[in-house]
């Protein structure tokens, strides 16, 4: 007999949340301090959504998205959950290039960018200045016509070195490309360029264990292996869900899936109005990644070359062959015993862009040498910067677009949610079913942990508003307003 | 609410959203961004305190009244002269 995943779950909820991303934490501890009754519930064994770890034999852990996120995310951490979380987050100082247009290492900021793009690009001060205080101004009541690659042709017209300084480690960071509303470029940029690069140290297992006693103890119900199959409607609104086959009630549900599956299947068209529709249909998924775990053998150890490289043979930033299979653009994120304080450890993860149909439309035998091509690329490319390291490696294994999709469920495996038209959506979502709240990566700018928690702090804001409504009044009229923020919050 | 009262109010949501900060010499005519730290997610904050504490609506067309204490007070005034 199989397991009872929800015993003991209550018949009804204030709210429910579907999916423990942070940002689906993040509300559901918001919504828990307003005094409301919260059911987190997670299809996974592990709660974090992306911000996720997993261990292997050998004491190996690996983390998928540890390194890492703007100096904002301490202010954040503090505000939303705690000052003990908050004080565990700490600056990565070394940040490596290597690419066929330049070679050095900085600390991610303004300062030191100034200092680059001066006297290694020669660029004038004064351009300098005016592009950093211009991609800081930038909000969203700008036009957002205005492309990333138009930003840069106005600041640094024909400097593709320079161009792939500025934009490839957003690339990494957001999926971004030249062709998106430079905002998405802008307000990213500017918030890693305040005072650099952070992560947590404990690593993400430490954080997700913290995250989860503090909903517990402000008495969220948290379940895993909790699937959610459809969202209940009635007159209109929001109900409840099916979770597990089993009928649960709740006046408001805010969903941390993916927008599209969210719209498509826990919905369903039918209970959508056509312009809607329309609008979701245009709403394009932001592409997918691929991933190599490597693991150093327990006794050995590497010598620090930096927490993150970025390092690539492709002469120039292009979106397209960074996401392709025959990719050499690639971020190495170095992972040494001081991620996790007491441990002799070390690990290093590659990331790469990937495009999800370059991976599903392939044979099993195909995605097997696929994905040994993909490991010997990543480990040899390595053994150029850190001869010796591949016999120090005992476990390698690699995900895939595929991977992406198994565990967090994102249509086409979409590693950073939405493109830009996806925040109108998403933010829009209860204007076409009351009760009914998105929150999750969208729209380039609302991904990334700092991004994601910030936006579940916004959406709670938008449940609480809802829920203190007289419930009995009739479903609202559809209306567009613009979103609520008016700067940064990546 | 007194308008004296509303602005003791808002001080004291300032004061937990942003603990750092030195509100003793806080001047009420001037913007408070001009005097704090404070991002757009700290006036989200204050608006989610002000429903909370208070019952009182802030739409987020209005987020430009809440810019100084003074505006804050004015604003939110007949709002709270019940309470």
């Amino acid at each position: 007999m199989t397991r009872d995943w929800l015993k003991g779950v209550k018949d009804e909820y204030d709210a429910i949340i579907i999916g423990s991303g942070l940002a689906g934490m993040t509300a559901a501890n918001r919504l828990a301090t307003c005094g409301y009754s919260v059911l987190l519930l997670e299809h996974h064994y592990n709660f974090g959504g992306m911000a996720t770890w997993f261990k292997r034999k050998g004491g190996h852990i690996f983390d998928i998205s540890l390194h890492g996120f703007p100096i904002g995310m301490i202010k954040t951490c503090r505000k939303y959950w705690s000052a003990d979380i908050a004080e565990s987050i700490v600056q990565l100082k070394g940040i490596r290039f290597d690419n066929p247009q330049f070679s050095f290492t900085t600390s991610f900021d303004r300062a030191d960018f100034t200092d680059k793009l001066v006297n290694h690009f020669k660029i004038p001060a004064d351009t300098v200045e005016e592009f950093f205080k211009f991609a800081r101004g930038m909000n969203f009541y700008d036009d957002q016509k205005i492309t990333t690659r138009e930003l840069f042709e106005r600041y640094f017209p024909g400097r593709p070195d320079v161009w792939r300084l500025l934009m490839e480690p957003i690339a990494y960071a957001n999926g971004s490309t030249l062709d998106d509303p430079a905002i998405t470029f802008g307000i990213v940029f500017s918030n890693f360029m305040s005072k650099g690069v952070y992560t947590f140290q404990g690593g993400t297992d430490k954080l997700i264990t913290k995250m989860k006693a503090t909903l517990k103890a402000n008495k969220v119900d948290l379940r895993h292996h909790a699937l959610v199959e459809k969202v209940l409607l009635e007159q209109g609104r929001v109900a409840g869900v099916v979770c597990n086959g089993r009928t649960i009630r709740a006046k408001s549900v805010l969903s941390n899936a993916n927008l599209k599956s969210t719209i498509h299947k826990l919905v369903g068209d039918e209970h959508f109005s056509p312009e809607f529709l329309r609008e979701a249909a245009a709403v394009r998924l932001n592409s997918s990644s691929c991933q190599v775990y490597m693991g150093v053998r327990k006794g050995e150890s590497i010598p620090y070359v930096g927490d993150l490289f970025f390092t690539s043979t492709h002469p120039e930033f292009d979106t397209e062959a960074l996401n392709s299979m025959a990719v050499t653009s690639r971020t190495y994120s170095f992972y040494y015993p001081d991620t996790r304080p007491g441990s002799d450890r070390y690990a290093i993860v590659c990331s790469t862009n990937a495009n999800y149909a370059d991976w599903i439309t392939l044979s099993e035998e195909d995605y097997r040498r696929e994905k040994d091509k993909l490991i010997k690329g990543v480990v040899d490319t390595l053994e150029r910067y850190l001869p010796g390291v591949s016999a120090k490696i005992d476990h390698l294994e690699a995900s895939t677009p595929r991977t992406f999709e198994y565990y967090t469920r994102h249509m086409a495996g979409a590693s950073f949610g939405t493109k830009f038209e996806g925040l109108k959506i998403s933010q829009n979502l209860s204007k076409a079913i009351g009760g009914l709240f998105h929150a999750g990566s969208v729209g380039i700018i609302m991904s990334g942990w700092l991004g994601a928690i910030n936006y579940g702090v916004i959406m709670a804001n938008e449940v609480d508003k809802y829920l203190r409504q007289d419930v009995a009044v009739p479903a609202p009229v559809r209306e567009e307003t613009p979103p609520a923020m008016s700067e940064s919050h990546v | 609410m007194t308008n004296d009262q509303i602005k003791q109010a808002v001080l004291q949501i300032i004061s937990v959203i942003a603990p750092d900060e030195d509100l003793s010499r806080l001047k009420s005519d001037v913007a408070l961004r001009e005097q704090l730290e404070l991002d757009s997610m700290d006036f989200l904050d204050i608006v989610m305190e002000l429903r909370k504490r208070y019952k009182v609506e802030v739409p987020e067309a209005d987020y430009g009244h809440l810019a100084s204490l003074d505006s804050c007070a004015t604003y939110l005034e007949p709002k709270l002269k019940d309470k």
